[in-house]
Order: C-alpha cells, then sequence, then structure tokens
C-alpha cells in the first residue's frame, strides 16, 4: 500500500490500530474492574485473610476449628439457617396465597387489598421491627389491650425471640413472592388450563401437572431471594433481642474485641450469600416458561355465594388494617410526647414538636443532614460506575464478562453487616484504594459503603434500559456524522435517562434508610438518620425517632410512585416503537 | 455524487466467513443492488461500506479515496436502517436535523433544509410530531428524510421496505426511486426481495453464501443468469437436467429423458459453460416461454394442479419425468382441468443452458 499523506496518516493508522483492536475493550473496562477489585474484592479478600493468617502472617485454620467447635457459634449459624427456612417458607404461604386469591378470584373488597398489599415495601428496614415490637410486642399495644380486657395478670401473647423475627420476616418479605408469584400467574396462558380440561383433566390433576409446574420457576427464585435476605438480616434480631444468630454473632465478636473471630464469622457468612447468588444467577439463566400466546386477559373466578361475600368483604378489611397498622402505629407514636408512654395502651399525651424539631433543632436535623449529604455522595459514584459498567456490559463483548457481571451483584449479595466488616479491614490503614487514608472514623467511610451496598441498583436499571435500545439507533447517529461522545450525549443518554433516574432514585432513598452497615461505621459526627432512630429508641424518645421513621416512610412512598410513573411512560414510548 | 470500490473485500466473524472477496465498482450516480437470501452477506457488505465493520481482506475506495480505516462519522454517507432507528426521545423535526447539528451548521440554514427535505419526503406540517405518532410509512419517510439532508455522498438503504405491508411498500419504492432519480445520488441498496430489485435497480449483485453470484443488469440476471441459484432465486423457473446430444456453431440439441429432444440457441448460454468439455447441463426455462399448442420443441403431458390468477392461468404440468410450471396469458382462452391433457411447445429463444457446476 502507498501512503501518500506520509506521518500524520502513519499515526491516525496507529491510534486506529490500537482502538481496532481486539484488546482494547479491555483498556475501556479497566477503570470498571479497578473500582470492583479496590472496593468489593479487595476488602472482602482484607477480611478472609484476617482469619486466615495470626499475627506473624502464618496460615492458620485455627479459628475455623474454633468456629466451629464452639457451641455459641454453632447455635447461631444454626439458628440463622433455620430461620431461613422457615421465613421462606411463610413467605411462600402467604405471597402466593395472596398472588392466586388477588388474581384468580373476584370479590369485595379485591381491588383496595391489591392496592395496600405491596405496602410493606414501603417500610424502611429498622421501622418494619420497631412498629411490630410497639405493636405486637411484650409492652406492645395488642398484648396489652387484651390484657386489659379480660383483666389478665399477664400479657396473653407477644411477639418475641426467634419468632418475633421470623414473623417480621414474613411480613416484610412476602411481596417477593406475592409479585414473582402474580407475575407467573398473569403469564399462565387460560388456554392451557382448557386444553388439559378438554383432554379430561380434573382441577386437582391440572393444579398438580400445569399449574404448579409453571410457578416452580417463580417460586425457586424468590425462595433463594427471602433466604439470603433472611440470612443477612439484623434489625429484626437486634430489636428482638436475639443474639444467637450469625449478623449479630459478627458485631458481638467486634464489641468483645475478637476481631479474627469477627473476620471468620463474617467468611463464612459472605461464601453462603456468595453461594446463594451464584446458585441464583446460574437458576434465571435456565429458567424459562414463557406464555406462548399474547394478550390473553386474566380469568377471574367470581365469587357467588352471599356468605362468602360477606366473609371476603371483612377479611379484606382485616387484611387493610394489618397491612396499614405497621405505618398508622409509627405515625401515631410519632405524635406522642417522649418518656410519657409507659404502661398505658396507647400514649395520652401528643404533641408537634417532634416534627418542627426536625427541620428546627440542630441535634435532631444532624442525622438527616448527614444522611442526605452522604447519599448524594454515594448515589453520584453509583451513576457514574453504573452507567459506564451498564454500557461496557451491554455493548463490548469480552472475556469474563460473566465472571464481572455476578463481581457487580456480590455487595447486593453481601450482608450489610459482612459488607461493614470488611470496608473496616480494608480501610483503617491507609492504603492505595484511600487516597493513603484512613477511612475508618471518617465522614468518608459511610458514602463509600453506601455506594458497594447499592452498586447494582443503578447497574441494572440502566442495563435493562440499553438492552431495550436497538443498536441501529447508535449507528444511525454516527451515519449522520456523530462522535461517539455527540451520540452518547445526545441520542443514548437521553433514552436510558429514565433507567438511571429510577436506579438513582432507589439508591438515594436506600442511603436514606441504611441502618445495617452504618451502625457498625459511624461516629457520633457523622451519625445518619437510621442510627439517629436507634439512638432514640435506645433513650425511650419514641416520639422522634418515629418521626424520623414517617420522614423515611414518606420518602420511600414518593420514589416508589415517581418511579412507577417513569416505569410507565417509558413503557408507553418503548412499546409504540416496537 | 462519489463512486465507490470494493477491492477483494472479505470479511470474517471469527471463523466462518461473512463474506468472501467482494470485488466491485459501483458507479457515480447508479442505483446499485445486493440481493439475496438472508444470511448471505449483503448487509454485512453493507455496513462494510458504511464502516460499522472493517473488512478482514482488502480495501474500501471512495472516489479513488482509501476509506477503509475511515469511522462511519467521517464518512458522509446517508443511512436507512431496517427499524429506521429513529430516535424515540426526539420530534420529527429535531431527527432530521440531527445531522446538521453535527455539521454546526447556523440555526437557520438547519431550519431552511429541514422544512425543504420534509416537503421532499411530504411530510410538510409533521415537525413537532413524536416519532411515536406516526405510521410505519411516515417514520419511514422521517429515516429518508434524515439520511437525504446531510446531502450525502452514497446512499445505503437496508432492506428499507421490509417493515411495511404490501400496498405501502410498493408506494415507497416508488417514492424512493423517484427521490433516487431526482437528486442523482449514489444509492446502494439491500434486499431480498427480486421484485423490488428487479424494478428499482441499474445494476444487481445476486450473492449467497458470501460469494457474489452475478453482478448485472435486472434483464441480465433474469435472461442470463450464471448458475442455477441465480436462475431459481430471480423469478421463477423450470430447471432439468439435460445430456448433450449435438453441437452446432448456433444451435444446441439435448435430450431430456425418454429420447425427448429439445433445441435451443447456443448464445443462450451460461458463459462458464463449455459444451467442448460438458456432456452434461442444466436447462432453465421459465414458465411464461412456454406456450399451449403446435410448435417448435412439442412437449405433451398431463394437468396435475391448474390456477387462474385473473391475468394469467398457471399450470403445473406432468411431462415424463418432469414437472414443468408452465404460464399462459390469459386471452379469453379456456382453462384446463387437473387431468386434462395438454400439448405444449417451446421456443428456441425460451430455453437457456447453465453447467451443472454451481
Amino acid at each position: 500500500m502507498t501512503n501518500s499523506s506520509g506521518a500524520p496518516a502513519s499515526k491516525q493508522n496507529a491510534w486506529q490500530k490500537m482502538t481496532q483492536s481486539k484488546y482494547f475493550v479491555y483498556v475501556l473496562i479497566s477503570p470498571l474492574v479497578l473500582v470492583l477489585f479496590a472496593y468489593v474484592i479487595y476488602p472482602l479478600y482484607k477480611t478472609f485473610a484476617q482469619s486466615v493468617f495470626d499475627q506473624e502472617g502464618a496460615l492458620t485454620f485455627g479459628n475455623y476449628l474454633s468456629f466451629f467447635t464452639t457451641e455459641a457459634n454453632l447455635e447461631s449459624l444454626f439458628n440463622s439457617v433455620f430461620i431461613s427456612i422457615v421465613s421462606v417458607i411463610t413467605c411462600a404461604i402467604v405471597g402466593v396465597g395472596m398472588a392466586f386469591l388477588l388474581n384468580r378470584y373476584e370479590f369485595p373488597g379485591r381491588k383496595i387489598l391489591s392496592v395496600f398489599v405491596l405496602v410493606p415495601m414501603a417500610l424502611p428496614p429498622l421501622i418494619g421491627a420497631i412498629s411490630f415490637s410497639f405493636l405486637y410486642g411484650n409492652s406492645g399495644i395488642f398484648p396489652r389491650l387484651f390484657q386489659y380486657i379480660f383483666q389478665l395478670e399477664d400479657v396473653p401473647f407477644a411477639v418475641e425471640g426467634i419468632w418475633g423475627i421470623i414473623v417480621v420476616h414474613t411480613f416484610t418479605m412476602y411481596p417477593y413472592f406475592y409479585l414473582s408469584a402474580s407475575a407467573a400467574i398473569r403469564g399462565l396462558d387460560l388456554s392451557l388450563e382448557e386444553a388439559a380440561t378438554s383432554l379430561g383433566a380434573n382441577r386437582v390433576t391440572i393444579w398438580r401437572k400445569i399449574i404448579l409446574p409453571m410457578l416452580t420457576p417463580a417460586m425457586v427464585a424468590s425462595s433463594l431471594l427471602v433466604f439470603m435476605i433472611s440470612m443477612a438480616s439484623y434489625t429484626a434480631p437486634l430489636m428482638f433481642g436475639v443474639e444467637r444468630v450469625m449478623t449479630m454473632a459478627i458485631t458481638l465478636s467486634r464489641t468483645n474485641g475478637n476481631l479474627d473471630m469477627a473476620a471468620t464469622q463474617s467468611t463464612i457468612l459472605s461464601m453462603v450469600s456468595i453461594a446463594f447468588l451464584i446458585l441464583m444467577t446460574w437458576y434465571q439463566n435456565r429458567r424459562n416458561y414463557q406464555s406462548q400466546s399474547k394478550g390473553v386477559g386474566v380469568h377471574r373466578t367470581e365469587v357467588r355465594s352471599s356468605r362468602i361475600k360477606y366473609i371476603a368483604a371483612v377479611l379484606s378489611t382485616i387484611g387493610v388494617i394489618i397491612l396499614m397498622l405497621p405505618i398508622m402505629v409509627i405515625a401515631l407514636i410519632s405524635f406522642a410526647v417522649d418518656g410519657e408512654w409507659t404502661t398505658q395502651i396507647i400514649p395520652t399525651k401528643y404533641t408537634l414538636d417532634h416534627y418542627i424539631e426536625l427541620f428546627t433543632d440542630s441535634r435532631t436535623w444532624g442525622p438527616i443532614k448527614n444522611s442526605i449529604q452522604m447519599s448524594i455522595f454515594a448515589v453520584i459514584g453509583n451513576i457514574i460506575f453504573g452507567v459506564a459498567a451498564a454500557y461496557a456490559m451491554v455493548r463490548f463483548q469480552f472475556k469474563g464478562k460473566v465472571f464481572m457481571d455476578i463481581l457487580i451483584m456480590v455487595p447486593w449479595a453481601l450482608p450489610g453487616t459482612v459488607v461493614a466488616v470488611n470496608l473496616i479491614s480494608a480501610f483503617s490503614e491507609p492504603s492505595v484504594f484511600s487516597l493513603n487514608q484512613v477511612l475508618v472514623g471518617t465522614f468518608w467511610i459511610l458514602p463509600l459503603a453506601y455506594f458497594v451496598r447499592q452498586l447494582p441498583l443503578v447497574f441494572r436499571n440502566t442495563q435493562a434500559s440499553l438492552i431495550q435500545m436497538d443498536d441501529s439507533i447508535e449507528e444511525a447517529a454516527q451515519s449522520l456524522g456523530a462522535t461517539w461522545w455527540y451520540s452518547f450525549r445526545r441520542v443514548v443518554f437521553p433514552i436510558i435517562m429514565p433507567g438511571i433516574l429510577a436506579g438513582t432514585l432507589l439508591a438515594f432513598v436506600q442511603g436514606l434508610t441504611e441502618f445495617v452497615a452504618s451502625i457498625l461505621l459511624y461516629s457520633p459526627q457523622t451519625m445518619p438518620l437510621s442510627v439517629g432512630i436507634w439512638n432514640r429508641m435506645y433513650a425511650f424518645q419514641f416520639g422522634t425517632a418515629c418521626a424520623y421513621g414517617v420522614l423515611q416512610t414518606v420518602l420511600i412512598i414518593v420514589v416508589l410512585l415517581v418511579n412507577e410513573k417513569i416505569k410507565g411512560d417509558s413503557n408507553q414510548t418503548g412499546a409504540s416503537l416496537g | 455524487m462519489k463512486s465507490v470500490r470494493l477491492d477483494h473485500v472479505t470479511k470474517m466473524f471469527g471463523k466462518s466467513i461473512g463474506v468472501h472477496d467482494v470485488d466491485i465498482q459501483i458507479n457515480s450516480g447508479e442505483f446499485f443492488t445486493f440481493l439475496g437470501p438472508s444470511g448471505c452477506g449483503k448487509t454485512t457488505t453493507l455496513r462494510i461500506i458504511a464502516g460499522f465493520y472493517f473488512p478482514t481482506k482488502g480495501k474500501v475506495y471512495f472516489d479513488g479515496d482509501d476509506v477503509t480505516g475511515l469511522k462511519p462519522n467521517k464518512r458522509n454517507i446517508g443511512m436507512v436502517f431496517q427499524n429506521y432507528a429513529l430516535f424515540p426521545h426526539m420530534t420529527v423535526f429535531e431527527n432530521i436535523a440531527f445531522g446538521l447539528e453535527v455539521r454546526k451548521l447556523s440555526k437557520r440554514e438547519i431550519k431552511e433544509k429541514v422544512e425543504r427535505a420534509q416537503k421532499f419526503v411530504r411530510l410538510e406540517g409533521y415537525g413537532d410530531r413524536k416519532i411515536t405518532e406516526l405510521s410505519g410509512g411516515q417514520q419511514q419517510r422521517v429515516a429518508l428524510a434524515r439520511a437525504l439532508v446531510i446531502e450525502p455522498d452514497i446512499l445505503l438503504l437496508d432492506e428499507p421496505l421490509s417493515n411495511l405491508d404490501a400496498k405501502l411498500r410498493d408506494e415507497t419504492r416508488v417514492e424512493i426511486k423517484r427521490l433516487q432519480v431526482e437528486l442523482g445520488i449514489t444509492t446502494i441498496y439491500v434486499t431480498h426481495d427480486q421484485h423490488e430489485a428487479m424494478a428499482m435497480s441499474d445494476r444487481i449483485m445476486v450473492m449467497n453464501q458470501g460469494k457474489i453470484q452475478q453482478i448485472g443488469t435486472p434483464q441480465e440476471i433474469y435472461n442470463k443468469p450464471v448458475n442455477h441459484f441465480v436462475a431459481s432465486f430471480i423469478g421463477e423457473t423450470n430447471i432439468i437436467k439435460a445430456d448433450v446430444i449435438k453441437v452446432t456453431d448456433t444451435h444446441i440439441t439435448v435430450d431430456i429423458g425418454q429420447g425427448t429432444l429439445l433445441t435451443g440457441l447456443r448464445e443462450n448460454s451460461s458463459p462458464q459453460l463449455d459444451f467442448e468439455k460438458e456432456k452434461q447441463v442444466i436447462l432453465s426455462i421459465r414458465p411464461e416461454m412456454i406456450n399451449a399448442g403446435e410448435g417448435t420443441n412439442p412437449l405433451e403431458g398431463i394437468i396435475q394442479l391448474s390456477e387462474f390468477t385473473g391475468m394469467s392461468i398457471n399450470y403445473l404440468v406432468k411431462a415424463g419425468d418432469h414437472e414443468l410450471k408452465v404460464m399462459i396469458v390469459n386471452a379469453g382462452t379456456e382453462v384446463l382441468g387437473r387431468g386434462d391433457s395438454i400439448k405444449l411447445h417451446i421456443p428456441e429463444s425460451g430455453i437457456y443452458f447453465m453447467s451443472e457446476k454451481r
């Protein structure tokens, strides 16, 4: 080939050669890998290292040996697994039952119940546990009410201990089953059942051979999810004072100064969580029971007998009340005067002061301001990383993509307690990744923890929008003369904006309500909102605690509604473009 | 308007071949079509010209300038995508204006040009509409306007009609041809539809399995296909194996079995066919070349299927070992039914000889 224009052209050729090389993609993804390495793998490794190396740096399995020979540890592990398994079963029964009831039957009160059935999703993690102890705990409203009515010596019942944890889990996590089972039921092709009937099958056979097998994928996925979240649960055990579960055991080892044991317990819990994450990813990739025919209307059996109708209406009302009680009790107590509610059934004195104080008293405003600041910093990081990672994962082909996909999801699978322990192990001494600073004890460790915990949120949402976007749209922009950056700015970014926004809002509100990692990482100057709630609870200032809680709940509801709107709008444009 | 030359271009995808050794010259102002079944490499070739793929081997020239490594956004091409690839978050006006904004034209100029382009594709007054409010045909015209408004050197169209329904497809086809003739723009058109290709093109390149089969005008491709693939892909035809009996300077006589002899013109044979060496050949006889009644190359057969379409009568006739598709133009002729016997004849010019080798 003759090159007429000489040096500049050959320079351009060198650049082209480089950018066209199939290895160039690795240059592009290297910053993403670096972030994952620095803030996910390296902290995970530091905790692991602490559990297997002694002071002199020699390899030892002493910690693991002592873990598996100490009765308290074994009991914690057993309890965690037991609670998780029972939670899966109870959530499945409630969630799937609700899904069938609301999707397959028409009865008085169905519409209102189907709106309120998702209310538990709006409860901030700490608030869920607190409200249950207010309502049904040892000195809760209902036990005392029954004690008063029947003039008993003691409260007749109370939600406490391990079963208390399970009740809270059931209430807060059944929506996972409800959502996936509802989707599966709506996807069930009615013609399949009709076909089975026409072939002579009765109701029982249809259920056994058609409906249940088709629901299995949704059930398995939800079971894995609920199991994972139950294993990571920290607030419910804390609230009900159950010390023998894994997450509590980790924090106790830390408070007792046994850091090596805390690291060992963390590592064991991480391994369980990551194993479940991999199992879940693998399972979701192989499941595929999509309905073949489109647009089949959901068929609802109408309840005809007037007696059953009456019962259904009453039960629906009770259901709605039970669903709303946690939020209602938090709202009620947020008006109660601190320290005045002792042995009465419900508080007797009310005031608006807590809400006024929230924004006027610098001591109550402090945690709100901290949480907003820290969430904003975390979210900025999430947007930059999440958008870049989503773009790379959707657009580029490279080796190790599956591995990277799992790696991004790891922080989501890791219990908050473990994330905190990992960050403490990694950043309690200066390192390259913290710009040679000690981060533990500073302001920055909290946004970092939020960043890590919410890493997958913006990523997943952006990825979903990108997958929907046709490749040729970007090519069209290029063919019209746009550079990569111009077309990203003017075309790609506006199209995936709804996805980014949805993920960002979720990440932001999760930052504002984060408790589990915060409680291990905060310092008095950097106390976030949820820790503020906990400390007020501890100091018997229930009113202020609940006012904080109402604030969090309102924020979550607003974000969920906005996201619903965003989703609706973008589906509209997407659908008609086909 | 620029000419395009592909100099022995090969594109590999891993180990599989996308296109193999494509060597073509597309003239300035020409309407050139890549035709072939799906997966034949036609879209791959188009994307190499657009710059979305870099050839594994070979070079791409626009008017003699090597553009092989040039990025798509530096090529000044207008491209219309199969699914239009309109920007869903922009209005009609903003979509058409996109390429002009990239080129940093003034607001006034952009407005002027976009309005002219809208008029050109008959979408005046649609500027503020959202893309989602347009019908398929209108979306198609926006895509065309967006590609044309930047005054591209080459217009690339990737199956632009495949998402339209039949009636709209005919209308839009005429529209595209009108625009191309008026602007005199070099146009490369990808399709799997032979009717589209025949109706619109100056020249057609027929491709199969990543290789060029034949390049020629629609008449050449239809009347003188070089091989079995081209003959059967373009239009309907009867493919018959035959033994060569007699070769003269002007005529060829072959035996199609059971002593049935057919004679055709020697000039009606594919250039790759060598009568000195090959004693077995393939005949291609178009259904409309076979006539009813007495005449040269007479045949007799039984009607298996009879189909009246209004304009013509189509028969499937069993003659000896062969099932022949026959098309007779309706001139008030009596329509025969299944089981009737029919006399047929084929004019010498209606028989086309091809090599048995693909």
